[in-house]
């Protein structure tokens, strides 16, 4: 089990450590890596994992989570919910001071949501999209009205989904091109330093920090560092500290964590709760028919595909909704063992008979750009699985640009992709199956063209049940009748492995890791 | 000296026609891949909707008819301005001129060694065509000449990197070391090493190659016996009346080669993370960072102009009986 942060900030650890050795800490420097430079560090102007571990250092949430998903404070000291769910009111933390020394209040709070994050982001968009008002009332409490209830609305103050953006640096001015970008400000325990285009980002110890004793390192470094052989050998020679998620190429895993001087967490993305996944165009045939896609299923040995392919980085996912959140239910799910010699029967039973040369279909796979990683080697295996049943798949290498378009614009039969929970179904899930996002034009959208009247409106139900037990009966119908359809080929629970030198401790402090920032990183 | 400055205004003139050349095909051409860039970025960041592809798309301007993309565009490139990286959300002109010198300064090194280990390889083979120095000269010139860099470059970081151990494999400095003076100097040194000579190989191969045949060529002619009866050493007779007048053609062929350096420079600055205008050029294209891109064709088409200038002004000055026209 992980340290949990909340529990070391109760029992005031930091302060009880000497002052010797709390000032040696704060001459601690970390080095990380980012295998391409961000193009910009407006956190929600940009919100890829790089970017949330870089700004996660800088700009702040109202919350934190804890391994059981339950909010703790941050920038917001406390919070009530009426019992109808329709009013949140937080109390920020008073004395917090943005990096140029301006006092955070209130307003920022009203600023980041209503202005920025809704403008700028589409997550936060889509759960700022059920309020009707959000005010601050004094300049130390924010109040958001909902239209309707949203369970899910505590989880849109995750790190990722709402950091909180200045308004006196950014209120009036283009957000896209503000000068800010390049150099952030927040209210962060690091704030930033400076920016060698090609090289690194740096970020250093804020002394205007609020809570006490953080943070501990005096400096962070990101390094650039393209390639998946430098980055191995980088932290192998301990030129860097600490290895992101997909900083390390899976192949080399095994030899990392015997190494003596790495430490090792699968647990420090579970926040994100990623499936990687299958999409099949449904609007062709045979993608259409619930037949093949349980065939799919059942030729695919994905058991072997986490084991042998990907290192054993995570488990078989069985269901829409990760194994590591709330709402997941076992009991509901139809499974689909591997099981070539019922795949060849579903097959035969469609009429997809063997032709001459033993193969019944042919059919394109569009792969995720990433040279010869994990996906590739992903892709090579379920071609080969889908050979055996008689299905030929064919793999199309693609770069991004030409993904997105072919996604967006429902152009492909077959393609590999993977999507994050977010905390709950409301947010992460819901998207790709209701049929109220077939969007035509916009990538990672219900682009399978999946179409169920019964489960648009459980997802609705579910997301304003008030009652925990209702919407974990939602939950549960939709696991049922998601999987029972086969509404998307869903391959394996992600767990990507973080390495950080034995030199370093406190890393991974709740379910998102480094997201979360590194304020409490210190020297081991 | 009058006609000489007319020639190279001339010149001047034509580069800049042939940079407008650049951006008029590149501009259309490169529009055929498909995708742009506001799909780029909302396929990788994960969580999209229709908004952010339309506003970025506003941003960019990429929701303007193509013609009309293209007119605004020409007429900032004919003010001096190359447009802001959709990326990077820079000044185009910025991001470029902070990666060109670390290219330059590769391909400066990758032309010296090239240079100067063919002309030396090249005259080590000429002095007795058919002896086994030429025919190793001969054998190894092939075999970089015919050899992809991509590949030499990954060989050479397996051998010199990761098996001995005496070279770094990539990047232009040592990961947070941050030295400073000459200590910095010899650390960059260090790390041009393997890219560096890496891109060499195959042009030290072509001057070996040339500097062969033209060495040869020119010991029969009759200067050379002249030199020889006069008395003068061998080696005399090879440095100052051979070797002088083997170089010509030298001079004109590396000019010419300049473009094929900086293609050259695409693909190893890639393979060893070097943070050049190659490198550079590699995310624009995935990135689908138009503008970006189309500033560093135009920046190379300028740089390509001005080096065959140079090198046509050098072979004037080289070769007396040589005369500029325009």
């Amino acid at each position: 089990m992980q340290p949990d942060r909340r529990a070391l900030l109760g029992a005031g650890a930091f302060l009880l450590l000497p002052g010797a050795a709390r000032a040696a800490d704060r001459r601690a420097t970390l080095n990380a890596m980012m295998p391409v430079e961000p193009t910009t560090l407006n956190y929600p102007l940009l919100n890829t994992r790089l970017v949330q571990q870089i700004c996660a250092n800088i700009n702040e949430s109202l919350l934190l989570f804890d391994w059981q998903f339950k909010p703790h404070p941050n920038l917001a000291r406390a919070y009530e919910m009426s019992a109808d769910g329709l009013r949140y009111v937080f109390h920020i933390q008073p004395g917090v001071r943005w990096h140029d020394g301006a006092p955070f209040t209130a307003h920022d709070v009203v600023f980041s949501c209503d202005a920025m994050l809704r403008q700028l982001n589409p997550r936060s968009r889509a759960a700022l999209s059920h309020c009707e008002s959000i005010t601050a009332t004094d300049p130390y409490t924010v109040e958001f009205r909902l239209r309707e209830p949203f369970n899910a609305f505590l989880f849109s103050f995750m790190a990722s989904s709402a950091p909180m953006m200045p308004a006196h640096i950014y209120e009036g001015t283009d957000f896209r091109t503000n000068p800010f970008n390049v150099k952030p400000i927040g209210t962060g325990p690091f704030r930033f330093k400076q920016w060698v285009r090609g090289q690194y980002i740096h970020l250093e110890r804020n002394p205007l920090y609020w809570r006490p004793g953080c943070p501990h390192l005096s400096d962070i470094y990101f390094r650039l560092c393209p390639t998946p052989e430098q980055r191995m050998v980088a932290l192998e020679t301990g030129a860097v500290d600490i290895a992101f998620c997909d900083d390390i190429d899976s192949v080399v895993t095994s030899r990392m964590l015997a190494n003596p001087d790495l430490v090792s967490s699968t647990d420090a993305y579970i926040g994100t709760g990623e499936i990687t996944v299958m999409e099949m165009n449904q609007r062709r045939w045979p993608f259409s028919d619930r037949r093949f896609r349980a065939a799919f299923l059942h030729a695919v040995d994905r058991e072997f595909l986490v084991k042998a392919i990907n290192f054993g980085q995570g488990r078989v996912a069985h269901s829409p909704i990760p194994s590591t959140v709330p709402y997941y239910d076992d009991k509901a799910l139809v499974k689909y063992p591997f099981d070539p010699a019922r795949a060849r029967a579903l097959l035969d039973e469609m009429g997809l008979k063997p032709k001459s040369g033993g193969m019944r279909f042919k059919f394109g796979m569009m792969k995720v750009p990433d040279g010869s990683g994990a996906w590739t080697r992903s892709a090579q295996y379920i071609k080969q699985a889908m050979a055996e049943v008689g299905l030929d798949m064919q793999l199309e290498s693609v770069d991004w640009a030409t993904y997105s378009r072919r996604n967006g614009n429902w152009e492909f039969d077959m393609d590999m992709n993977d999507y994050g929970e977010y905390g709950d179904p409301a947010i992460g899930t819901s998207r790709f199956f209701v049929s109220s996002n077939i969007r035509k034009g916009v990538p990672q959208s219900n682009v399978q063209g999946y179409v169920n009247p019964e489960v648009d409106a459980l997802f609705s139900r579910a997301a304003v049940a008030i009652d925990p037990g209702e919407a974990q009966r939602c939950y549960s119908r939709l696991q049922n009748i998601l999987t029972r359809d086969v509404a998307m080929i869903w391959l394996f629970e992600r767990k990507p492995v973080l390495f950080y030198n034995r030199r370093f401790r406190n890393i991974v402090m709740g379910p998102n890791g480094p997201c979360d920032g590194l304020g409490e990183a210190m020297l081991a | 000296m009058n006609r000489r400055l007319t020639y190279i205004l001339m010149r001047l003139v034509r580069s800049l026609l042939v940079a407008l050349a650049v951006v008029f095909l590149s501009f259309f051409l490169i529009r055929l891949a498909p995708g742009d860039a506001a799909e780029v970025m909302a396929g990788q960041s994960g969580y999209s909707d229709a908004t952010y592809i339309k506003d970025l798309r506003a941003e960019y301007g990429l929701d303007r008819p193509l013609p009309v993309q293209f007119w605004r565009y020409a007429k900032a490139v004919l003010r001096g301005d190359l447009g802001t990286s959709y990326e990077r959300r820079e000044k185009v002109l910025d991001v470029i001129l902070q990666r060109l010198p670390n290219t330059l300064l590769l391909d400066a090194f990758a032309l010296i060694v090239a240079i100067g280990g063919g002309v030396w390889l090249g005259s080590v083979a000429a002095r007795r065509p058919g002896s086994a120095g030429d025919a190793a000269v001969t054998f190894l010139s092939m075999l970089f000449y015919a050899t992809p860099q991509f590949w030499l470059g990954m060989m050479a970081v397996l051998l010199f990197s990761i098996w001995l151990g005496w070279l770094p494999p990539f990047g232009i400095e040592t990961m947070g070391a941050d030295y400073t003076g000459l200590v910095r100097l010899a650390d960059v040194a260090r790390h041009m090493l393997l890219p560096g000579t890496t891109l060499a190989l195959y042009f030290m191969a072509s001057y070996a190659r040339l500097t062969r045949t033209a060495m040869i060529e020119v010991a029969d002619l009759d200067f050379v016996k002249t030199a020889r009866a006069k008395g003068i050493t061998e080696r005399q007779v090879q440095r100052r009346h051979v070797l002088r007048n083997a170089l010509i053609p030298l001079v004109t062929f590396a000019g010419l080669q300049a473009s094929i350096l900086i293609a050259g420079s695409v693909l190893v600055e890639n393979v060893f993370s070097w943070p050049g205008i190659g490198t550079l050029a590699y995310e624009a294209v995935t990135a689908r960072d138009n503008p970006l891109l189309l500033g560093i064709f135009i920046v190379t088409a300028v740089l390509v102009s001005l080096f065959n200038l140079a090198t046509d002004i050098a072979y004037s000055i080289a070769d007396p009986r040589v005369e500029l026209a325009a």
